[in-house]
């Protein structure tokens, strides 16, 4: 391709000369992170494009092209949809009828409470119980959560951070009622505490003892729950924050290396661990920009965990990701339009390579999605699986100049923020001077302002707005009455417990978190004993402190 | 010349959604407003602390966890025991239109606007609406 450059640049001169005499829209052509992009792109723009350094066989270093060598011919990525409402008992119902209709995975939603480790009848969780996914108290609540759900058929993903190790005990726990060991279960937990001082601010302890939680659960999965995901180092809520798509990219991957970083401190072997990270990744409306942040993030965590962090282990080496659509991208005005968003996102994962996939629901904008709303949105998935055969060709856009460049200067603007943030101490040093907050708050702020400007055209927002428009879609409505049960059920718990044995287990968890311990094997015993969750975070809360934010805008 | 309007930005409830709080507290600044931002998980009793201390006109309240229908009248409960019931309190999220109804019609809150309001919008609410002497 190289000796042939002169004579592209000369036919490329004299097309730019033609063209030049043609006149644009007026329209910043960009995009939709605001980086610029030419109107061709050639072989020039990839001069040293070199097949088997750049990109590699799919399933071989540095996986550009994919994470296995036969892609979705294998299999298509999971299915996944989060999901997860007002009670246990509901939910469980929703899980049944997910898996009845084809859906190969489960991801758990949790309500507010449950997230920010206070129980049901905690003053702080009043009026929220049940309202953005379910209520789990203790290991009660989980039991009826996977009721009749054998868990060694199916993979269970749970979106949780600050009291992960809580709720991974009481999901190891609900195992062994069922006679499941820990060895069969497969999952993840979401456990990215980082991100949540970045963006997604579901937050209880300080950053240290958060990271001790984190590799605690490293160590403690590697010995006994080998088959789980241990942490979903997410780039998702960055995004939803109002991030570009670089800055989702740098800062989820500079999590990642931190959180190596932490395990091999913490006297790990690096792969022992690395192999049960995974990422999780937005799919936003940008198609082009988006397949290249995945091709690029798996050539930048392939080449730094083998040349940086010294993995000898090629499956230390992988990303594999959870991808969801964006749900920032969707609109409450004429929400039936968010079917077409959302399947243009979902192309655009799958064309990057995703191992599984949630798409929104149209009506995620409003509230909670309507059983009718998931049903199209899962469809959405089978569509672009079965019919439009796209996941018959692996990376099929590899080669693309466009795609190609675009996915060379995403790494290059991602090693930019690398810099930074090693400049400013690593990431933790950079959260305590809220540069990712500012960051993000300015991006975010960027893109409102184009919005009301009309430089940025958002169909039926800004542009092709229906006047007079009602929206006559169905909302799904959570009963007030749920809370007041939920509350009942877990003081009625209170009482019927041995709480001899709840107070030992939470003395033993005390010195266990004063000391150096791993602490979940204490945990653990605390959940079996029926400890809710809000009692386990108050005791970790009393030994560690909580973390509060300096806020800015 | 008349004294610029104060407005209190806050993020009740415990999720931590806090895009749209922030672009909005940036841009009433912007137009020239004083603007407090509480940061995030406030309880009714810490926001109407806030807006007090603060001495503010009006409160924006940014809800996005499904609570509002036990926010908003809390907020306003608490401000009319405090002797404070002439700030005014408008809200954003995701708030469902019967809900919105009902809250505006409760005198829960004097204005909610939901997704695709402009910041142009509510900045002339806030300029047509507020007094300041």
């Amino acid at each position: 391709m190289c000796d042939k450059l002169p004579e592209i640049q000369q036919d490329r001169d004299k097309w730019q000369e033609k063209r030049s005499k043609l006149k644009d829209r007026d329209f910043k052509f960009e995009t939709v992170s605001s980086m610029p992009v030419n109107d061709l792109y050639t072989p020039l723009d990839i001069p040293d494009f070199d097949h088997a350094r750049d990109l590699g066989m799919p399933g071989s270093y540095p996986y550009t092209r994919g994470v296995q060598p036969n892609m979705y011919r294998g299999r298509f990525w999971t299915m996944r949809q989060f999901a997860g409402f007002a009670t246990a008992r509901e939910s469980n119902e929703r899980y049944k009828y997910l898996l009845s209709k084809g859906q190969t995975g489960l991801s758990v939603a949790f309500d507010m409470p449950t997230i920010m480790g206070y129980d049901s009848d905690h003053p702080r969780a009043l009026g929220e119980v049940g309202r953005v996914g379910v209520a789990i108290d203790s290991l009660q609540d989980m039991e009826t959560l996977f009721d009749g759900i054998p868990l060694d058929k199916v993979s269970t993903s749970m979106t949780t951070n600050a009291p992960a190790s809580i709720l991974w005990c009481m999901y190891i726990a609900t195992g062994e009622k069922q006679g499941v060991p820990s060895e069969k279960l497969t999952g993840t937990i979401q456990n990215d505490i980082l991100k949540e001082y970045i963006a997604q601010k579901s937050w209880i302890y300080p950053p240290e003892p958060s990271m001790r939680l984190i590799t605690n659960i490293f160590e403690y999965a590697c010995k006994h729950v080998p088959k789980w995901n241990t942490v979903s180092i997410s780039g998702y809520h960055i995004r939803e924050a109002g991030s570009t798509a670089v800055q989702e990219l740098a800062f989820t991957l500079a999590d990642g290396f931190a959180y190596v970083e932490a395990g091999m401190a913490a006297g790990l072997n690096v792969d022992d661990f690395a192999p049960r990270l995974s990422f999780f990744f937005n799919a936003h409306i940008d198609f082009f920009e988006e397949i290249a942040k995945y091709r690029a993030a798996r050539r930048i965590w392939a080449r730094r965990m083998k040349e940086k962090y010294g993995a000898k282990d090629p499956k230390s080496w992988l990303l594999r990701f959870h991808t969801q659509t964006a749900g920032c991208s969707l609109t409450a005005q004429q929400p039936e339009n968010n079917i077409v968003r959302t399947a243009y996102e979902a192309m655009g994962a799958v064309l990057g390579g995703t191992q599984s996939l949630h798409t929104n629901s149209m009506d995620e904008v409003l509230a909670l999605p309507t059983e009718k709303a998931v049903q199209i949105a899962l469809r959405t998935q089978q569509i672009i699986a079965y019919e439009t055969g796209v996941p018959n060709v692996i990376d099929p856009l590899a080669g693309s100049y466009y795609v190609e460049a675009l996915t060379n200067k995403m790494e290059e603007e991602a090693e930019k923020y690398f810099a930074e943030i090693e400049r400013r101490g690593g990431v933790l040093a950079s959260i305590d001077q809220n540069f990712f907050q500012q960051e993000i708050a300015d991006a975010a702020y960027h893109f409102q302002r184009a919005v009301d400007k009309k430089q940025r055209i958002v169909v039926g927002v800004n542009e092709f707005v229906n006047e007079n428009e009602s929206v006559d879609i169905d909302i799904l409505k959570i009963d007030p009455q749920i809370e007041l049960d939920q509350v009942a059920r877990v003081q009625k718990l209170r009482q019927e417990r041995d709480n001899n044995r709840v107070n030992g287990a939470l003395e033993a968890l005390r010195n266990a978190a004063q000391g150096t311990d791993n602490m979940i094997p204490f945990i653990l015993d605390s959940v079996r004993a029926y400890a809710t969750q809000g009692e386990i975070v108050q005791v970790l809360r009393e030994v560690f402190g909580e973390y509060k934010e300096k806020p800015i805008f | 010349m008349s004294r610029r309007i104060r407005v209190l930005v806050a993020k009740p409830g415990l999720d931590g959604h806090d895009r749209g709080a922030r672009v909005i507290a940036r841009a009433l600044r912007d137009a020239g407003m004083e603007v407090v931002y509480t940061g995030l998980h406030q309880t009714p009793e810490q926001v109407v602390e806030a807006a007090i201390q603060e001495d503010v006109d009006v409160v924006g309240l940014s809800i996005l966890s499904g609570a509002h229908m036990t926010l908003f009248p809390r907020i306003k409960q608490l401000l009319a025991e405090n002797g404070a019931d002439d700030i005014m309190v408008m809200g954003g999220g995701t708030i469902p239109e019967e809900d919105v109804k009902e809250l505006k019609e409760g005198g829960w809150t004097e204005e909610i606007f939901t997704p695709g309001t402009t910041i142009e919008d509510i900045v002339a609410w806030i300029n047509s609406n507020v007094k300041v002497d």
